[in-house]
C-alpha cells in the first residue's frame, strides 16, 4: 500500500517537471520572430514565398500562451514538426533512427558496468597501493579523454593504418543493400539482433565490425565514472561493522571483499546504470557523429549545424522526457532493492 | 587553518594530485606567457586568430617555420595550441564565475528562506537538470547562433542548477547553527545574516569543487567547437583544431598516418588540460567525502 502511494506521489511530481520542460522548449522557439518560425513549417522550397500566409494559417502572431496551447496539443498528439535532415516528420524520424542508437547502448552498457565494477572493486580492496593508483590513473585518463579525439585516433589506427579493418558507418555498402532485400526480415532494425534472428553470419560479422570502435569509444569515456563510483561505494562498505565481523570470523579476504562488501556496494552502481542507459539511448551525439553511425545523436548534430531548430528542440524534448521517466523508474526500483530507503514521511 | 594545512598536505603527498598540480601550473604559465612563446606576427590584428601560411587545404608536416606543422587551411598548429590555452582558461573562468554567482544567489535564497521560494527555485532546477547537459548546450548554441559567446552562455544555462543545489544543501546545514540564530536574535537583517554568517561558513567546499570543474567546462566547450558549434573559423581553439583534422585522419595510400600531427597535437592539449584538473579533483573528492574517515 505504502509503495503504491509513493509511486503515485512520484508520478505527480513528474508532471510539473515535464510541463516546465515543454514550456522552456517552447519559450526558446518564441525567441524567433513569427516569420522565422513560419520557415519551420516549410517542407517545400516553393512555400518560402508564402510565409505571411503560413503565419496567418498557424496563428504564429497570437499571444504566447495561445500558441503554447496549440503547440502542446500538437506535441501530445505526436506531431513534432518536420525534420529537414532526413526529410520526414520528426515523429517518424526518431523511431527510424533510434535502433542504431539502442544498438550502441546495448553493447556499451554491459561493458562499461562489468569492467567498472571489476576495477572499482580491485582498486578499493588495494586502497593507496600501486594497483589502486594505477587503476585510478587509467580511469581518470579515460574520463579526461575528449571522446571526439579518441574516436579520431581509433579511426586513424584501425581504419587508416590497418587499411579498412574497422570502418565507420553501420554496415558496409553491399551488406546494407542486402539487409533491405526481401529475403532478410527486419524484426527490430537493430542489425546484430536481426542478423541473429535471420541466422545470417555475414550480416552479424559486418555489423560487429562496425560496432567495435564506437562501443570502445563510449565505454572508455564512461567506464571511469562507474569505476570511481564503485571504488568509493566499496570503501564505504569495507568500513562497516559487518566486514570487521566477517574478518574476525577468519573468512578469507577474497570472500569478505567479493561477497560481503561488494553486494552492498553494488546498489548505487545499479542506480547509475539506469541513468547511463538513458544517457546513451538519448544519443551519444559525439560518437555517432565521428563514426557516421546514423542514430538519433547523429541526426541531432546534423540538425544543429544545419540550423534545423525544430528537430534540435524536439530532440531535446525527447531526451528530457526519457530522462525524467528513467529517473522515475530507477527511484521506484531503488525502493525494492534497498529496503533502507524510506518512503517519505520521516523516521518511523 | 589546520584543516587547510591537512588538505594541502594530503594533496602533495598523493602522487596523482601532485602531478595534477604540476600540469595545471604549466598551463597557467603557457597562458600567461603566450605572447612570448608564440608572438603574433607583425600587423596581426587579433592575437586569438591563428596566422595562416597560405590557403591550400592539405596540412603540412612540422618544419622550421611551423614546429608542430600546419593543419587544414595552413593554420599554424603551435600558435593555435598556445593561444588556445588562453581561450580555454577564458571560457572556463567566465562560465564558472557567472555560474557560481547565479548559483550562490539562488541557492542562498532557496536554502535560507525555504518554503515557497525554495520550492519554486528547486522545481526550476529540476527542469534544467532534466536535460542531458551536452544536448541542452547543443540546442541552445544552435538557437543563439554559432560563436564562442553562445557557447559560454549555453554552458552557464546548463551548469547553474547543479551549483544552486549544492549551495542550497550547504546552507541548509549551516542555517540552524547557534551563531546564525544569535545573529538573527541580535536583529541582523536577512541579507546581512546570509552574507556575513551563513555563506562564509557554507560555500568553501562548493567553491573548490567549482574551480575543479574547469576541466569539465573546457571539455564540453571543446566538444561543442568540434561539432562545429563554437568558435569562428581560425580562432585559437583546441576543439576546432581537432575538427580541422577530421578530414585528414587517413593519409594517402602507403602513408596512412601522414597527417598524425594535425590529429594528435590539439587533442593532447585538451587531454592534459582536463587531466590536470581531474587528477586534482579526484584527490579532493576523497578528502571531502564525509563517508570516508580522515586520517
Amino acid at each position: 500500500m505504502e509503495l503504491r502511494a509513493y509511486i503515485i506521489r512520484r508520478l505527480l511530481l513528474v508532471v510539473p517537471v515535464l510541463f516546465g520542460v515543454t514550456l522552456f522548449i517552447f519559450g526558446i522557439t518564441m525567441l524567433f520572430s513569427p516569420l522565422e518560425r513560419a520557415t519551420l513549417y516549410v517542407t517545400n522550397i516553393r512555400q518560402l514565398t508564402d510565409l505571411p500566409a503560413i503565419v496567418e494559417k498557424y496563428g504564429l502572431d497570437k499571444p504566447f500562451f495561445v500558441q503554447y496551447g496549440t503547440w502542446l496539443g500538437q506535441v501530445l498528439r505526436g506531431n513534432l514538426g518536420w525534420s529537414q535532415v532526413v526529410s520526414m516528420p520528426i515523429a517518424e524520424a526518431i523511431p527510424h533512427l533510434l535502433p542504431a542508437t539502442l544498438e550502441l547502448a546495448i553493447f556499451a552498457v554491459p561493458v562499461i558496468i562489468l569492467v567498472g565494477i571489476f576495477f572499482g572493486t580491485k582498486s578499493a580492496a588495494h586502497k593507496d597501493k600501486p594497483l589502486d593508483h594505477g587503476t585510478r590513473l587509467v580511469a581518470i585518463m579515460g574520463w579526461s579523454l575528449p571522446s571526439f579525439w579518441l574516436g579520431l585516433i581509433l579511426l586513424m589506427i584501425f581504419y587508416g593504418y590497418f587499411s579498412g579493418l574497422l570502418p565507420p558507418g553501420r554496415l558496409s555498402t553491399e551488406v546494407s543493400i542486402f539487409v533491405d532485400l526481401p529475403g532478410f526480415t527486419r524484426y527490430t532494425h537493430i542489425n546484430t539482433i536481426d542478423a541473429i534472428l535471420n541466422l545470417n553470419g555475414r550480416v552479424l560479422l559486418d555489423s560487429l565490425r562496425h560496432l567495435i570502435l564506437p562501443v570502445t569509444t563510449i565505454s572508455v569515456i564512461n567506464m571511469a565514472f562507474i569505476m570511481r563510483l564503485m571504488r568509493s561505494s566499496m570503501l564505504e562498505s569495507l568500513g562497516k561493522g559487518y566486514i570487521l565481523t566477517a574478518r574476525a570470523k577468519g573468512l578469507p579476504e577474497k570472500v569478505v571483499v567479493n561477497k560481503h562488501a561488494r553486494r552492498n556496494a553494488l546498489i548505487p552502481v545499479i542506480t547509475v546504470s539506469g541513468y547511463l542507459f538513458a544517457g546513451l539511448a538519448s544519443g551519444a551525439v559525439i560518437t555517432e557523429t565521428i563514426f557516421s553511425f546514423k542514430g538519433i545523436g547523429w541526426w541531432a548534430w546534423q540538425a544543429a549545424i544545419r540550423l534545423d531548430i525544430a528537430s534540435v528542440l524536439a530532440f531535446a524534448l525527447f531526451t528530457a522526457t526519457l530522462f525524467v521517466i528513467v529517473n522515475l523508474i530507477v527511484d521506484i526500483l531503488y525502493t525494492r532493492i534497498d529496503p533502507r530507503v524510506r518512503l517519505g514521511g520521516g523516521v518511523q | 587553518m589546520s584543516e587547510w594545512k591537512l588538505t594541502g598536505r594530503q594533496l602533495v603527498r598523493n602522487p596523482l594530485s601532485l602531478v595534477g598540480l604540476v600540469i595545471i601550473a604549466l598551463f597557467i604559465v603557457i597562458a600567461i606567457a603566450a605572447p612570448f612563446i608564440a608572438p603574433p606576427p607583425e600587423g596581426h590584428r587579433d592575437p586569438y586568430m591563428i596566422p595562416r601560411d597560405g590557403y591550400w587545404a592539405e596540412p603540412q608536416p612540422p618544419s622550421k617555420d611551423h614546429i608542430f606543422g600546419t593543419t587544414q587551411g595552413q593554420y599554424d598548429i603551435f600558435y593555435g595550441v598556445i593561444w588556445g590555452t588562453r581561450t580555454a582558461f577564458r571560457v572556463a573562468l567566465v562560465v564558472i564565475s557567472v555560474t557560481l554567482l547565479i548559483g550562490i544567489v539562488l541557492g542562498s535564497l532557496a536554502g535560507y528562506f525555504g518554503g515557497v521560494i525554495d520550492e519554486v527555485i528547486m522545481r526550476i532546477t529540476d527542469i534544467f537538470l532534466a536535460f542531458p547537459s551536452l544536448i541542452l548546450a547543443m540546442a541552445l548554441v544552435s538557437v543563439l547562433g554559432q560563436s564562442l559567446r553562445s557557447v559560454m552562455i549555453a554552458l552557464i544555462i546548463v551548469w547553474w542548477p547543479s551549483y544552486a543545489r549544492l549551495i542550497r544543501g550547504d546552507i541548509l546545514q549551516v542555517r540552524e547553527e547557534d551563531y546564525v540564530e544569535a545573529a538573527r536574535g541580535l536583529g541582523a537583517s536577512s541579507f546581512r545574516v546570509i552574507i556575513r554568517h551563513v555563506l562564509p561558513n557554507a560555500i568553501y567546499p562548493t567553491l573548490i569543487m567549482a574551480s575543479l570543474d574547469i576541466g569539465a567546462v573546457v571539455l564540453t566547450a571543446a566538444a561543442l567547437s568540434f561539432l562545429g558549434l563554437g568558435a569562428p573559423e581560425g580562432y585559437a581553439d583546441w576543439g576546432q583544431m581537432t575538427e580541422f583534422a577530421r578530414n585528414w585522419i587517413v593519409g594517402p595510400i602507403g602513408e596512412p598516418l601522414k597527417y598524425w600531427y594535425a590529429v594528435l597535437i590539439p587533442g593532447l592539449f585538451i587531454l592534459f588540460f582536463v587531466l590536470g584538473w581531474n587528477l586534482l579533483g579526484d584527490a579532493f573528492r576523497d578528502i571531502f567525502d564525509p563517508r570516508l574517515a580522515r586520517r
